[in-house]
């Protein structure tokens, strides 16, 4: 069943085509991995799903929703849609608490004037903050973290919202590989609780011990897609990578 | 003492001025330059109604508040368009209209002359002319409007402000139309300038435009730039400061005819060197 489509997505960059005319289909419950050479418009994607930058051409629709050709970042949530950044985008001067209380709590403008935080809100941020183990650096500000702890709170942060759709731009980079099995852990379970993640990677180790399905993108088009293993074996997938 | 007591009224009116406008630029990471504009609504709105209607002052101060409320919204409105020097700059053309306004509606503010014959507030048969009664009501407005800031600042509310100011295009990811809520923060903020401006009016029981200027927009953003954006006690320490500091090099003894000019060049100097040596401000958090 499919949980995201795009048809024709299109997203031009002073005339060059970031995303061009791409039409997937992301099934439920499963982790589909996007990869491709530098410059592919793997990221612009991710940005085009989440609102943060304008479609050109074509549509997006999420969960069944009617076709969107204008996604403002706000709305993604409503359709169960969360994200992590390429360059972890943390709220740097709030303690680590707050980074993750802050996606939890009311989003009424005027009902969050007369609340803090209920103790729910703070028995789910003490869950996940525990999850990658940063329960005990709570009360430090983001910005003081190194940059793996940085960019396990991001994912924390996704944790959680609890949407169904989840956009993960390069989870793994720059993480040493204890991080990278907390990481690929948390992918796991995911998948298990019936979530779908989208996954940006680099790593072809960690793409085919994870994806279910392949995504490949070369120039903003769709190159290939498939089961991981025969994809990533394809020759127009390799030369892609390596050149021709 | 007489002279302590009006440092100490101004510093209470600056001091309200200066943790409203925190709200917006410390907070929210809005570097708005138009705070002096529903100062000056406050006042006006004060300054009028006590010499052409028989109201108290209070009921004065609500509808000043009120006038400053809407204009805010609206003014909001068009600056939640605008993010970063284009918000400030924007946010500077609004001052510029609404002074604008007080300079040439002659009509209702009488333009240059300004208005003057302005009364002291009463509350149930309490008058408070002195200016030492002046001076218990200004600080307890500014305290309340303390907590108040305080209040908004610890909520859920303020926790979305600081991450709008850290960055508003991941918070929006999570489902917040941070628009609403630069929205609300500027005209909560703008209300409370016009508390200030109200206690300005009949404080000096004179307005004019010349007190509404950007450049006392600009006074009041260095008040917090200097205090610490984004910390109560450092605003109230900067427009401590900045109140005292003139007042001060008063006291050097410089020639009569350079005595002023010398006076702007150190306090010029001074903030300079401050913002070169503690750019986050005195009890700051955060550089702008």
């Amino acid at each position: 069943m499919s949980v995201l489509q795009t048809k024709n997505l299109t997203k031009r960059f002073d005339g060059i085509n970031a995303v061009n005319n791409l039409s997937i289909d992301v099934e439920k419950g499963k982790i589909t991995s996007i990869i491709g050479p530098n410059g592919s418009g793997k990221t612009t994607l991710i940005n085009l799903l989440s609102g943060m930058i304008k479609i050109d051409d074509g549509v997006v629709s999420f969960n069944g929703s009617k076709e969107l050709s204008k996604i403002q970042p706000y709305q993604v949530g409503f359709y169960g849609v969360t994200r992590t950044f390429q360059e972890v985008r943390l709220f740097e001067q709030m303690t680590v608490l707050d980074n993750i209380l802050v996606v939890l709590t009311e989003r009424n403008v005027f009902n969050s004037l007369f609340e803090k935080h209920k103790q729910y809100h703070l028995k789910k941020a003490q869950e996940v903050l525990e999850k990658i183990g940063l329960w005990e650096k709570r009360n430090q500000l983001a910005v003081n973290l190194s940059y793996g702890q940085r960019k396990l709170l991001e994912i924390a942060r996704v944790l959680g919202v609890d949407a169904e759709i989840i956009l993960l731009d390069e989870p793994f980079a720059g993480l040493f590989p204890e991080m990278v099995k907390i990481v690929s852990g948390i992918i796991k379970e995911l998948k298990q609780k019936g979530k779908t993640v989208i996954l940006i990677e680099h790593n072809m180790d960690l793409i085919r011990e994870l994806s279910d399905h392949v995504f490949v993108m070369d120039e903003g088009k769709l190159l290939a897609e498939g089961e991981p293993h025969k994809v990533l074996e394809k020759r127009e997938v390799v030369e892609a990578y390596l050149g021709e | 003492m007489e002279y302590l007591i009006h440092l100490a009224i101004l510093f209470s009116i600056y001091g309200i001025l200066g943790i409203s406008l925190n709200l917006v630029v410390g907070y929210t990471g809005l570097l708005s330059v138009t705070h002096a504009a529903f100062y000056g609504l406050g006042a006006y709105a004060t300054a009028i109604l006590l010499t052409t209607t028989g109201i108290g002052f209070f009921l004065s101060l609500i509808i000043g508040v009120l006038v400053a409320i809407i204009t805010s919204f609206l003014i909001g409105i068009v600056l939640s368009k605008f993010d970063d020097d284009y918000y400030a700059l924007a946010s500077l053309g609004f001052n510029t209209i609404i002074f604008a306004l007080f300079l040439n509606w002659q009509s209702l503010t009488r333009g240059p002359l300004g208005i003057p014959g302005i009364s002291r507030p009463e509350l149930f048969g309490f008058d408070f002319s002195s200016n030492l009664s002046f001076l218990i009501l200004s600080l307890i407005i500014l305290v309340l409007i303390f907590y108040i800031s305080k209040f908004i600042v610890n909520s859920s509310f303020g926790r979305v402000l600081k991450a709008i100011r850290g960055d508003e295009k991941a918070i929006q990811v999570f489902g917040y139309n941070t628009a609403y809520y630069k929205l609300t923060i500027f005209v909560i903020s703008a209300g409370m300038a016009a508390v200030a401006g109200s206690l300005f009016a009949s404080y000096i029981t004179f307005v004019d435009p010349s007190s509404f200027t950007v450049f006392e927009s600009i006074f009041i953003l260095a008040i917090i730039i200097l205090g610490g954006l984004s910390n109560m006690r450092g605003v109230i320490l900067g427009a401590l400061f900045l109140i005292l500091l003139p007042e001060a090099l008063r006291f050097v003894g410089f020639p009569p005819d350079i005595a002023a000019q010398m006076r702007q060049v150190i306090y010029g100097l001074i903030l300079v060197l401050l913002m070169l040596y503690r750019p986050q401000g005195l009890l700051g958090e955060y550089k702008l």
